[in-house]
């Protein structure tokens, strides 16, 4: 007998259940097929306008740094401007995402961009979020071929866009959306939600940032 | 006229060996406040040492014997969170399988109480004809506090109390390190447990400690003693009773 | 687990934990910390009480269809191109893990942090397998540099102060220059970023445990602040994740629920910095990700958990709420419990795990004081539970004798009222007189355990029932 087998039968007899019986499996179909809501916080059920402000809120309460920009456009030169505030070097790595390949990076003549994964050398990624919860200023990104995972880790400093339209104001509704774009059951191979930048409190539980992943966290909210 | 309801008193193992004066407060306050008080002669204890321990049979026991005793009264007052709790709370267990004393045991629990619930959630009483001068904290006995919700019933006999004035610790709520047999088991741990306890007290200023629950107050008192404080410590029915003028807890006689 | 239980010389460790100031201070320390910050985030979200409910609910409902749940997620997993393994035991969970690094042509691998790694004693049995594990959760570094196992679930370094991670770190980092300034935590996490950015870059496995399995998607859930996880698993190209069969969760929702009050009772965040889902290996057109990943499933205990009185601890989500509230892991710390577990949840889960026989004192040392049982997010009933050890352990006559007889001689006199009487109003009067006009005694035969610390106050010297009776009072 397998230890799969041995496992599971162990289960069943300390259950005093059987794994053919109607109503077990039905049971749990129909939980995962209907996926239910438990209790969501009322506080992220805002009107857009206030839940975007209330993510703004929400990051900065955990020292990610937060600009708004009315269009898209306006990402490049805010780049550049993170970059001057830190005293970084005019270059950034991305991926090839089309909402990020397809902004005016040529405005700003002196910014390197490249694209691609990033090997670990790299200072400052920008990376574009699929969605924020304003529930606690939370951004989720996925994998993807436009979407290196590594870009969300390795770079000290990380630059994310996020359509202040994507702003949900729970992670109920951020996984509704993931569901409609990748199937019901379904998921990219990372899922990151990000609240905030890396942080350590194991040194005498002194509150540090910068821990492994990136030191920083800058979000531009587009819209 | 409606005849006075008739209160069957518990009055714990604890006070009745080491302080008798915490039983009769405790009578005068349920006499004062309406009620008939009786002592059945034949109480001894609630169970709960053995109930901690582990001897289920030895608590159930115990338990037939308390319910026995009891069960004929309007209802049974306690001086004392933890017992009240092992009753309320513990005793339908203790017969789990058995409808007959599963329903005796759940008759009995509905009508105990601790002590302050039983004046202030039950009778009602309003304020008392009492006078302490001075700076009181409290500590929350755990079994009091988690079993049964004693929190604000105390402090609500005790803010009229003319003079007083009530002094929270930082964290009254807190643990004494008491445990029953848990203090001389584990007496090490027991004692750095109470000696922030005690801490906690003497931050305060005040110039006594109260509580609901004897085995607390012993412990703390003792810690409090040791260290030589001259913090007074008494069980919250003394001062309402008004019968604090015998020594306090662990205190000199005069 | 290698070695013989420490939990069993628990007494010992207590007093060596309490004779220990720096490891007292750094216990108190929590105080201010992780039990403020959870009283903060709790104060700030109306909800949280309904969410306990709800992940108590959630969780019950999942343990009584577990063999379905598993089986679900196995599915999932195997869809999206991953792997999952079935371990019975820690033996079975160790030699699989070492085969897929053996397969993987592993030298060193990458942990995020894992406490079903420690209950299993992996990095020991890679290591002597030729296979180099690195720590990468700056706590579980800092107690690898050290040889010692963590103190606490989530803080595993919380017992060492910052001296004493600037001596580790020059004696380990020898390339580094002698003369760097290492005084202040901030140069020490920015020297163990630098040191460990470079195993991260050269590992050739990632092993991670799982905070969530989720059943809808086959995906493993990981939460950290550090980011080390991720890095963990992103990097190497084979990702490993050991988990304990109880971590199943039906569905994405029920995974925010319990997040939602897993990092506030934990520390006090809303949400720690890094939750991340994991799905299988790299898909075709990804830039980045492992090529294989393994999902390697354990019992070691649990299903026999289920259907006894201890399935509720099966909920337990290893938040450490418990410990951080706990008069008794308060005073002595996570390593004087001898085991993998410590505080509350550890002295109920410990002997499910290891047998009551060696861990037998970790369920008597508490006062059952429930403050852990009020702050528990999933509701467990651990005081229940601590008394159901002690049932068993009476049952079958592991308590000691000295106090079973203590037991039989209260029980004996409790059952006879006048003799009871009799013998309370003897020892009542003798005790008030041995004290005199002080009051209290401060010393005792066989009170050693209260009078070496305490005065035991004296009776008043009558008893209730012998006063109440000469009043003539029924």
């Amino acid at each position: 007998m397998s230890s799969r087998e041995a496992i599971l039968g162990r289960i069943r007899r300390s259950l005093g259940a059987s794994g053919t019986d109607a109503p077990r499996r039905d049971a749990v179909r129909h939980r995962l097929d209907a996926t239910p809501r438990n209790v969501v916080p009322a506080r992220g059920a805002l009107p857009p306008a206030e839940r975007v402000d209330l993510f703004c809120r929400k990051a900065g309460e955990v020292f990610a740094s937060v600009v708004r920009l009315a269009r898209p456009d306006g990402i490049p030169s805010a780049v550049a401007d993170y970059l001057r505030s830190r005293n970084l070097p005019q270059a950034v790595r991305r991926g090839d995402d089309p909402r990020l390949a397809t902004l005016p990076w040529e405005r700003e003549a002196q910014l390197t961009v490249s694209t691609g994964a990033s090997a670990g050398a790299d200072l400052v990624g920008v990376s574009h979020a699929d969605a924020g919860v304003a529930e606690t200023g939370t951004l989720m990104l996925t994998s993807g071929p436009d979407n290196p995972t590594t870009l969300n880790f390795l770079p000290d400093h990380h630059i994310v866009v996020v359509d202040a339209s994507t702003v949900s104001g729970d992670y109920e509704t951020v996984w509704a959306d993931l569901r409609r774009r990748f199937g019901a059951g379904a998921m990219p191979r990372t899922v990151n939600l990000v609240t905030g930048p890396s942080r350590s409190a194991d040194i005498e539980e002194t509150l540090l940032l910068g821990a492994h992943g990136p030191r920083s966290l800058h979000i531009l909210v587009v819209g | 006229m409606t005849p006075k309801p008739r209160v069957g008193l518990f009055v714990t193992c604890l006070v009745d060996f080491f302080r008798p004066t915490v039983g009769f407060s405790a009578v005068k306050l349920i006499e004062d406040a309406g009620c008939e008080v009786f002592v059945p002669a034949a109480q001894t204890c609630c169970g709960q040492p053995a109930y901690n321990s582990g001897d289920r049979a030895g608590a159930r026991a115990l338990a037939e014997q308390v319910i026995a005793l009891f069960e004929g009264f309007d209802h049974v007052v306690i001086p004392s969170g933890s017992c009240a709790g092992m009753i309320k709370v513990h005793y339908p267990s203790l017969f789990a399988g058995e409808p007959g004393w599963t329903l005796r045991a759940e008759r009995l629990a509905a009508k105990t109480h601790e002590l302050t619930a039983f004046l202030t959630d039950v009778l009602g009483v309003g304020p008392l004809p009492t006078a302490w001068e001075g700076t009181a904290t409290y500590h929350d006995s755990c079994s009091g506090l988690r079993e049964l919700g004693v929190k604000d019933q105390p402090r609500k006999l005790l803010a009229a109390v003319d003079g007083l004035t009530v002094k929270e610790m930082r964290d009254p709520e807190s643990c004494c390190g008491f445990g029953g047999t848990f203090c001389v088991k584990y007496d090490e741990i027991s004692n750095a447990i109470v000696d922030r306890k005690a801490a906690d007290v003497r931050s305060t200023g005040a110039n006594l400690l109260l509580g609901g629950d004897l085995g607390c107050l012993l412990n703390i008192a003792g810690k409090l003693k040791r260290e030589g404080s001259t913090v007074e410590v008494r069980h919250v029915a003394e001062v309402l009773a008004g019968m604090t003028a015998g020594p306090a807890i662990g205190g000199a006689k005069r | 687990m290698s070695g013989a239980p420490a939990s069993a010389t628990f007494p010992k460790n207590a007093r060596a934990a309490l004779a220990n100031p720096p490891l007292l201070k750094a216990i108190a320390h929590i105080e201010e910390t992780l039990v403020s910050g959870r009283r903060r985030a709790v104060d700030a979200l109306p909800e949280f009480e309904a969410l306990r409910d709800a992940g108590r609910d959630l969780k019950a409902h999942t343990l009584a269809h577990l063999d379905l749940y598993l089986e679900a997620f196995e599915q999932k997993v195997v869809e999206a191109g991953g792997h999952v393994h079935w371990a019975a035991d820690a033996a079975e969970a160790n030699s699989i893990v070492l085969d897929i690094c053996q397969a993987a042509g592993a030298r060193t691998v990458t942990k995020g942090k894992s406490m079903i790694t420690e209950e299993v004693g992996l990095n020991a049995f890679l290591e002597g397998n030729g296979v180099r594990p690195v720590e990468t959760d700056l706590g579980e570094y800092i107690i690898q540099l050290r040889g010692e196992t963590p103190s606490h679930i989530i803080a595993p370094a919380v017992h060492v102060n910052k001296e004493q991670v600037a001596a580790d770190f020059r004696r380990v980092h020898t390339d580094l220059d002698p003369r760097r300034n290492l005084d202040e935590p901030v140069s020490l996490l920015a020297e163990a970023r630098g040191v460990l950015r470079e195993r991260f870059l050269a590992a050739d496995v990632g092993i991670t445990g799982a905070n969530f399995l989720v059943a809808e998607t086959g995906s493993t859930v990981i939460v950290t602040n550090e980011g080390n996880g991720d890095l963990s698993q992103i990097l190497p190209k084979t990702h490993i994740v050991l988990a304990s069969i109880e971590k199943v969760v039906p569905t994405l929702e029920d995974v925010a629920t319990i997040m939602r009050l897993l990092a506030r009772s934990a520390t006090g965040q809303e949400m720690s910095v890094y939750t991340t889902f994991s799905t299988g290996p790299r898909r075709p057109g990804d830039p980045d990700g492992p090529e294989a990943f393994h999902v390697v499933l354990l019992d070691n205990g649990r299903s026999a958990m289920l259907g006894t009185e201890f399935e509720d601890m099966l909920r337990c989500i290893r938040c450490g709420a418990c410990l951080n509230h706990c008069p008794v892991y308060r005073s002595i710390g996570g390593h004087a419990y001898g085991s993998v577990y410590p505080g509350p949840m550890g002295s109920v889960l410990t002997p499910s795990l290891q047998g009551l026989e060696t861990s037998a004192h970790l369920a008597n040392a508490s006062t059952l004081c429930g403050r852990c049982e009020s702050v528990c997010p999933m509701r467990i009933p651990l005081p229940k539970m601590l008394r159901h050890w002690r049932e068993k352990e009476f049952e079958r006559h592991l308590t000691p004798r000295k106090a079973r007889f203590g037991l039989a001689a209260w029980r004996f006199l409790a059952d006879r009222p006048r003799l009871y009487g009799l013998t309370t109003r003897l020892a009542a009067w003798g005790l008030s007189r041995l004290a005199g006009k002080s009051g209290a005694l401060t010393s005792l035969p066989l009170a050693g355990g209260w009078t070496r610390w305490r005065d035991l106050p004296a009776p008043e010297g009558g008893t209730f029932r012998t006063e109440w009776a000469k009043r003539g009072r029924h």
